[in-house]
């Protein structure tokens, strides 16, 4: 279709018999972007990723790639290259042999496979492996064969299901920062589906959070971090997670969210398409946005509270402090000073808060 | 498996439907096809060649009042009962000796075993060289100054099928009791060590614990013994040849010889048709237990 | 824990050993305790019980017919002799044919290698197609399958005759290797199936990106992956299809009889002076090759009728 999107899915369906497994689904990705699927499990994001891969059959709907309509086209013909969360590297077969495979089926000429595959190893550095069968590897040395499978093929579009989760956390950081070099070193296209926040706000250009086979918000993390579309992507971004009040926003002396005894001023506030509303609402605050100490002595809105436990990170202190009988997380800093029981004083500004309807939990 | 609301590409996984040939063949042709025809051809008065000439139950009430078939019956019925019984019990209480953390488990075994890899004419001619009242046991203990012993399975017809029986459990108990090891060592260790903190004897452990977590197999074991016991056929080929005169005789031999021996096709329908029925009054109840709730989802 | 009804010294004396459930003596060490001389007195038993069928058959086939006739056939023999077994397999007769079992022998041969290829060959594919490229009603056909695995043979016999007849194979090793085939195939394709599937789901998806069909897929991965399951598939066909009497005794004529066949029909003779001693000796040759795969397998033998027996 229009040159400018490397990818884009059209009214995408997909149902195994009366489960609708994705939900007439638009989805639109740019040239050399990298977007990241994220959700928790069962939300559809790597039967997505299968179904822009060729792997899975789709219900209805349209998958372009460039502009080539491959909603019907065999995987291999389809420009892509993918990697597999279990590596799924040929185990019979060394590193070149994984990675010439799918050139030997493509039937290309013998110099130019070995042109290929030693360029990929070079990139990734694996060189020294190629001789090696892949259980002779270890689990980095695995996914960085993976990679260069897909690498080899030298296509426009680069599918990633979630490829880090099988490694430790040390090799998990490391690889990732390869993968977001890999990026900038290739420019195509790249689609990483995960369910690690993480992964997700450092690689993406885009983050697509699905859920029930929906995209839910598409933005850039910074957009998706501050300003969640609903209570959910809210709640699913941030660790721990956002602290909610139950409460109403009521007029009057200025507009205020009403909680128990409290009124907390909402000047400040940025309400979506500056409209302001009233009724019963979600308040959510993040623990890295509240304050303590004197900060909190010049913070819009205060509560005084007792501290219920403390969770010492080492780079940031985590407490739970108790107010009114709720439970609200703190981030505090490494070196902060505070035991189980200390009476403290939290403090947080409106203009850093998510308001959300109460009925459909979007965000006002 | 999308609903085909896309294009409808019958060519779509084409040698994959192309390699399943045989499979549909067997499936359609040999098991639904072969089993219809049987059952059909049992309500016919087919003798040498098949006909279509149909006689109602003629078939079954010949067969019902057929003493040869009678004894078929209920020599399966002793077979069956006594072999399901033993064969568990047998086999459950060897794989608890061999779980005990022994020494030569392989060799215990390899030596339990190895009936299971012979043939059921090799076991049924190795136990009626045993059993021959002139040589084997009868004339050993005999011989030993025991002049009125007794042992005479294969000659007597009141106990000729508890002479087969014999042989048939020397050969099968092995497979059972390679089951339930597999299930017993399947039985995480710490129930174990559970059991012992709470003081529950061995025995207890055993009967209340292990053996309701091993469900699955005691089925698969139960399952086993079962489409054994209804195709025993060649042990009482070899052992007894169906005597003496038809004290030995099995519903599978019945068939046969219905079949092959004395040309009277319609016969061996109606008796195979029979052996058919059975199974399913056994599988079904299984099956609709096993399977049954999920289905209907 | 709320059954704890020890005190912590009993539990810390109880041994940590399994094995020791029995008398607790003060000193629960490797000597022979009461347990375990009944565990292994039992086993001991038990095992003789098994080994004793082949014990006598094989002293019976060593002694000679007088020999055999005084003594008793527990009693190991006096004058060793090898000529039964020569007598069972080059002399002995059924019917007409005096050339011994060798016949048989070489028969079960010509059926065992092709039933064994091609019913691998076929119920691997099958496996492969139902674990990996399932296609609208192949759930069904294998459901049928293996329902028919629970079928009596004896419905199914007389339709193949007929089936046979029609296309010339009956009373041919052809036909009879086809019968193998097919009976072997419901067992051997939930084997295959179950196999395959539990290969990860995502090589086969790599190895579709790479561009490689039903057929490269089948031979470039997966069987080079599967090599101990047609191990497994290959000793229970041997067994199998090697111990078979019903399906020779039917499909083939008296020239073509597998060994089984064959070994009946020379023991249970009822012509002629009965020498058992050459019946014994050829029982044991006909037992002799699934045997030796038995005890040369070993463990995979296990894993094989266990495979075989679970169902999926």
């Amino acid at each position: 279709m229009e040159t400018k999107h490397s990818i884009s899915i059209k009214n995408l369906r997909l149902s195994f018999g009366a489960l609708d497994v994705l939900k007439d689904l638009n989805l639109d990705v740019g040239r050399g972007e990298f977007l990241v699927l994220l959700g928790s499990s069962g939300c559809g994001k790597s039967t997505l990723l299968n179904c822009i891969a060729g792997l899975l059959d789709v219900s209805d709907g349209q998958i372009f790639i460039g502009e080539r309509n491959v909603t019907w086209e065999e995987p291999s013909k389809r420009g892509i290259g993918m990697v597999f969360q279990s590596y799924a590297l040929y185990p019979q077969m060394t590193v070149a042999g994984n990675l010439s495979f799918g050139l030997k089926n493509a039937g290309l000429p013998k110099p130019e496979i070995e042109e290929r595959v030693n360029r990929a190893a070079k990139i990734l550095q694996i060189e020294p492996l190629l001789s090696r069968k892949p259980a002779a590897l270890s689990g980095g040395q695995r996914q960085r064969a993976a990679i260069g499978r897909a690498l080899v093929r030298d296509a426009d579009v680069f599918l990633f299901d979630e490829p880090l989760s099988n490694l430790d956390a040390k090799l998990r950081a490391d690889l990732r920062v390869e993968i977001k070099q890999l990026h900038q070193q290739l420019s195509n296209t790249m689609i990483y589906v995960t369910h690690d926040q993480i992964e997700a706000m450092t690689l993406a250009d885009r983050i697509a959070i699905m859920r029930g086979g929906q995209i839910l918000q598409l933005a850039s993390p910074n957009e998706i971090y501050n300003r969640p579309a609903n209570k959910y992507v809210a709640e699913f971004i941030g660790s721990p997670t956002m602290n909610f009040f139950d409460g109403e926003i009521v007029g009057g002396d200025g507009l205020r969210f009403a909680v128990g005894n409290h009124a907390f001023p909402l000047e400040g506030y940025d309400f979506r398409d500056g409209l302001a509303v009233q009724g019963p609402a979600w308040f959510g605050i993040r623990p890295e946005h509240m304050v303590t100490g004197t900060k909190a002595e010049s913070a819009r809105i205060r509560l005084s509270g007792q501290v219920e436990l403390v969770e010492p990170l080492g780079s940031d202190t985590l407490a739970r402090v108790a107010v009114d009988g709720r439970s609200l997380w703190v981030r505090m800093d490494g070196q902060a000073n505070i035991r189980d029981g200390d009476d403290i004083v939290v403090g947080f500004d409106p203009a850093r808060a998510n308001l959300f309807d109460k009925s459909h939990e979007n965000r006002l | 498996m999308a609903a085909a609301t896309g294009p409808v590409r019958w060519h779509r996984n084409l040698s994959a439907k192309i390699a399943a040939i045989p499979m549909i063949t067997t499936a359609l042709v040999v098991f639904i096809g072969g089993t219809a025809w049987t059952v059909l051809y049992s309500f016919t008065s087919s003798k040498l060649l098949p006909r279509e000439k149909f006689v109602g139950l003629a078939q079954y009430e010949r067969l019902w009042s057929s003493s040869k078939w009678l004894i078929s019956i209920e020599n399966l019925a002793i077979y069956g009962v006594f072999s399901l019984v033993f064969s568990l019990l047998i086999g459950f209480m060897l794989a608890a000796l061999l779980d005990q953390k022994i020494r030569f488990e392989d060799t215990f075994r390899t030596i339990l075993l190895y009936p299971f890899a012979l043939s059921f004419i090799v076991t049924g001619l190795a136990w009626q060289w045993i059993l021959n009242p002139d040589f084997g046991i009868q004339h050993v203990v005999r011989s030993l100054g025991w002049e009125s012993f007794s042992f005479d399975p294969l000659y007597d017809p009141d106990i000729v099928i508890y002479g087969i029986l014999i042989a048939g459990l020397w050969q099968g108990t092995g497979l059972i009791m390679c089951l339930m090891l597999a299930g017993l060592r399947g039985i995480d260790e710490d129930i174990w060590k559970a059991a012992k903190i709470d003081g529950i004897p061995m025995w207890k452990t055993y009967i209340f614990i292990v053996i309701p977590m091993m469900r699955g197999i005691f089925i698969t074991a139960i399952v086993l013994i079962a489409s054994g016991i209804i195709k025993v056929y060649d042990l009482v080929v070899a052992q007894t040849g169906g005597g003496p005169g038809i004290a030995s005789e099995v519903p599978a031999k019945y068939v046969y010889d219905a079949m092959f021996l004395s040309q009277n096709l319609g016969q061996g329908f109606a008796a195979s048709t029979m052996m058919l029925l059975t199974v399913i009054i056994i599988v079904v109840p299984w099956a609709y237990l096993e399977f049954g709730g999920k289905r209907r989802g | 824990m709320g059954n704890v009804t020890k005190t912590a010294a009993e539990i810390q004396l109880a041994p940590a050993r399994q094995e020791m459930t029995g008398p607790r003596g003060p000193k629960p060490g490797r000597t022979l305790s009461r347990r375990n001389i009944m565990i292994y007195g039992t086993l001991i038993v038990v095992s003789l019980y098994y080994l004793l069928p082949l014990y006598v058959m094989v002293v019976t086939s060593l002694k000679g017919m007088p020999e055999i006739r005084l003594g008793n056939i527990f009693s190991p023999p006096v004058e060793i002799t090898f000529q039964p077994w020569v007598k069972a397999w080059a002399e002995a007769c059924t019917g007409l044919n005096c050339d011994g079992l060798s016949r048989g022998f070489f028969n079960s041969v010509r059926i065992l290698i092709p039933s064994v290829v091609l019913s691998i060959a076929i119920a691997s594919v099958n496996g492969y197609a139902l674990a990996n490229w399932r296609f609208k009603g192949s759930e069904t056909f294998f459901t049928i399958l293996i329902v028919g695995a629970f079928i009596p043979y004896q419905v199914m016999i007389y339709p193949i005759v007929i089936m046979l007849r029609e296309v010339g194979l009956y009373g041919s090793l052809t036909g009879l290797v086809i019968v193998h085939t097919i009976f072997g195939m419901p067992i051997l394709t939930l084997l295959f199936r179950n196999y395959f599937a539990s290969v990860p789901q995502e090589l086969f998806k790599a190895a579709r990106v790479d561009g490689a069909g039903f057929w490269g897929i089948y031979f470039q991965i997966m069987v080079p992956m599967s090599l101990p399951i047609f191990v497994v598939a290959m000793i229970l066909q041997v067994t199998g299809i090697w111990n078979d009497f019903l399906f020779g005794v039917i499909y083939t004529k008296p020239d073509l009889y597998p060994m089984t066949v064959q070994l009946n029909n020379i023991v249970n003779s009822t012509q002629g002076v009965k020498e058992y001693n050459v019946n014994m000796a050829a029982t044991i040759l006909t037992g002799l090759v699934p045997l030796t795969i038995y005890f040369i397998s070993g463990k995979l033998f296990v894993r094989g009728i266990a495979a075989g027996a679970v169902k999926g």
